[in-house]
């Protein structure tokens, strides 16, 4: 971790885009998700048996921006499933290094998990370890690990972490 | 296998004295039904740990990859026991049973590691890795107190060693005495489609997918049997040629066994005159990323599918990722899957990442598996609802022939077939 300290505008605009990422999601404007990524990035959901094990295996594994599409096309054509409401929520948000237009930070996540006749279930905890890159359009994330504290995915995992 | 599996004839270590009486009725129709009470009964439940996973089966446990080195354990589950396996000394793979000798406790509480010798928590009983008591604390008690009796014999009380077998680098585990071998055990068709994906070769360790999902592991079985649903509800392998009702393929249910083969070609993106009745075939569908739904060729031009291997394990190729999967029974109405994915080690750059690419189709937030983790959950609440109710299998007809069409429920009728007669229905 750099010893400088980062500036309270860029914890600040920091938090917000971990903010933003959670309300796309939470108001399902899955269209807009890959909008937080570079073209070449890296987007995975791993849990954090695999993670810690350093085995490259993803829940979801996304190895470019297209595959984020192609990820949003097969839940809106093709995939059945049961309809849900999620809400995320992100706390600790830690920059951890920071170079000339590269960010290095994380922080927790959970996400409850509604179906139309249950009650709300925890269905996954775990960290967001992230490096986001500066463009012309603002930061974007060049590289997204999720990594679930969850031993096992209950059911299914339907919308992106 | 040989001899269908009853109470009467399991061994030592199963409760052949008080054996799991269950008073239900199977339909009249046979093999073509099922009644809805074996995704919920108890006893039913029961009956199958004792006589199906604590009975005359070989039992999947793992690669030999997942432990490279002598000490080097996984934990895993044959139903609902806990075991070990692990890589001895002699460099051989021993698979242990997952429970202090003294009382009860697991002597692995982490899913991987690599120790010298095993030593419960509990009260610090220590063992070889073949499972040999070979020390306890206080044995002869403390200040000339206690401990003990003298004839208490630490051969008499290691962790009991399961008759286990590598086959290719797969690990396979048997809680009895009587079960044919595990060649025998398998027959001439499962063992090669298992020879396929494991010809030896040395392994590389891809990594887990688990999930726990609210249905009877009996539903997971069927699912993987019914080629007919996947057909229909899974349009993006429709889409795409990985899987389709007119694509060239085998169904092929084991005769007197809970096995079966099923094997289909990708093919890839067409229109054929059975197009049509895939509601949910989309031509307009086109992926960004082409190399997730192009495979390339691997196994004979193409052929894909693999094999179960009775009670609860699968292996197989799909696209180019390789995996096996396991089924863990947890309750009447839950059930682990774990999907092992798995490469060559002699496999390029090129197709590991195929394999890792191509796995986002599986698992439980794979293109095609989510929904089966999602059916399987509205036929557990439907099930639960009307036990005395029951499914109708008749697609394909009412026998157990193998077939060389797709939609067919065949497989289902065959492993029912078999159940009905090994659970003394």
């Amino acid at each position: 971790m750099s010893n400088e300290i980062s500036p309270r505008e860029l914890r600040a605009e920091l938090r917000d885009l971990y903010e933003d990422y959670a309300l796309c999601l939470d108001e399902d404007r899955l269209e807009q998700w890959p909008d937080f990524f570079v073209e070449d990035c890296h987007y995975r959901v791993l849990s954090r048996e695999n993670h810690d094990a350093g085995l490259p295996i993803g829940l979801i594994y996304c190895m470019n921006k297209n595959m984020l599409k192609d990820r949003v096309t097969a839940l809106r054509e093709t995939t059945m499933s049961e309809p849900r409401s999620l809400r995320h929520f992100i706390s600790g948000v830690s920059l951890r290094e920071r170079k000339e237009d590269t960010l290095v930070s994380q922080a927790n996540f959970a996400i409850m998990e509604s179906l139309s006749d249950r009650d709300p279930m925890l269905n996954m905890v775990g960290r967001y370890l992230d490096t986001w890159r500066h463009t012309s359009d603002g930061w974007k994330l060049s590289s997204r690990d999720c990594v679930c504290d969850n031993y096992r995915v209950r059911t299914s995992l339907i919308v992106p972490v | 296998m040989d001899t269908p599996t009853t109470c009467s004839n399991v061994g030592r270590q199963n409760p052949v004295e008080s054996p799991v009486h269950i008073e239900r009725r199977w339909p009249a129709d046979g093999y073509t039904r099922i009644p809805y009470w074996v995704y919920t009964d108890a006893a039913v439940f029961q009956k199958e740990m004792d006589v199906f996973f604590a009975g005359n089966t070989w039992n999947y446990l793992g690669l030999d990859c997942e432990v490279p080195e002598v000490g080097c354990y996984k934990r895993n589950w044959i139903g609902t026991r806990p075991v070990i396996m692990v890589r001895t000394e002699n460099g051989e793979i021993a698979v242990l049973e997952n429970r202090c000798a003294h009382r009860g406790a697991q002597i692995c509480w982490q899913n991987t590691g690599k120790v010298n010798d095993f030593t419960c928590p509990y009260h610090q009983w220590n063992y070889d890795l073949n499972g040999n008591l070979q020390g306890l604390p206080f044995k002869r008690g403390v200040m000339g107190k206690g401990g003990m009796p003298r004839d208490f014999d630490p051969k008499q009380h290691g962790i009991r060693k399961l008759r286990s077998v590598n086959r290719g680098g797969t690990i396979w585990a048997t809680f009895s005495d009587e079960a044919p071998t595990f060649e025998e055990y398998c027959g001439p068709e499962v063992l090669a489609e298992i020879d396929q994906v494991f010809p030896g070769k040395k392994l590389t360790l891809l990594g887990y997918t688990r999930q726990l999902i609210p249905s009877n592991w009996k539903m997971y079985i069927e699912n993987l049997k019914d080629p007919y649903h996947a057909t229909l509800l899974h349009t993006f392998y429709i889409t795409f040629g990985l899987w389709r009702a007119d694509s060239k393929s085998e169904n092929y249910p084991i005769p007197n066994s809970g096995h079966s083969v099923m094997i289909s070609h990708n093919e890839g993106k067409k229109v054929t005159e059975a197009t049509p009745e895939m509601q949910r075939f989309r031509t307009d569908l086109e992926m960004l990323d082409r190399e997730t739904v192009t495979p390339k060729k691997e196994f004979n031009g193409g052929r894909v599918g693999g094999a179960w291997v009775f009670p609860a394990a699968a292996v197989g190729i799909q696209a180019n990722t390789l995996k096996t999967r396991h089924v863990i029974p947890r309750s009447p109405t839950e059930h682990e899957l774990v999907f092992t994915y798995y490469g060559y080690e002699d496999d390029d750059e090129d197709m590991t990442r195929r394999r890792l690419k191509q796995a986002n189709l599986l698992g439980p937030a794979g293109f095609v598996s989510m929904d089966d983790s999602e059916m399987l959950t509205q036929c557990q609440i439907g099930a639960t609802g009307y036990p005395h109710e029951a499914g109708i299998i008749e697609m394909g007809g009412r026998d157990t022939e193998r077939t060389d069409y797709m939609v067919s429920e065949v497989l289902i009728r065959g492993f029912y077939r078999y159940y009905i007669e090994a659970m003394g229905f």
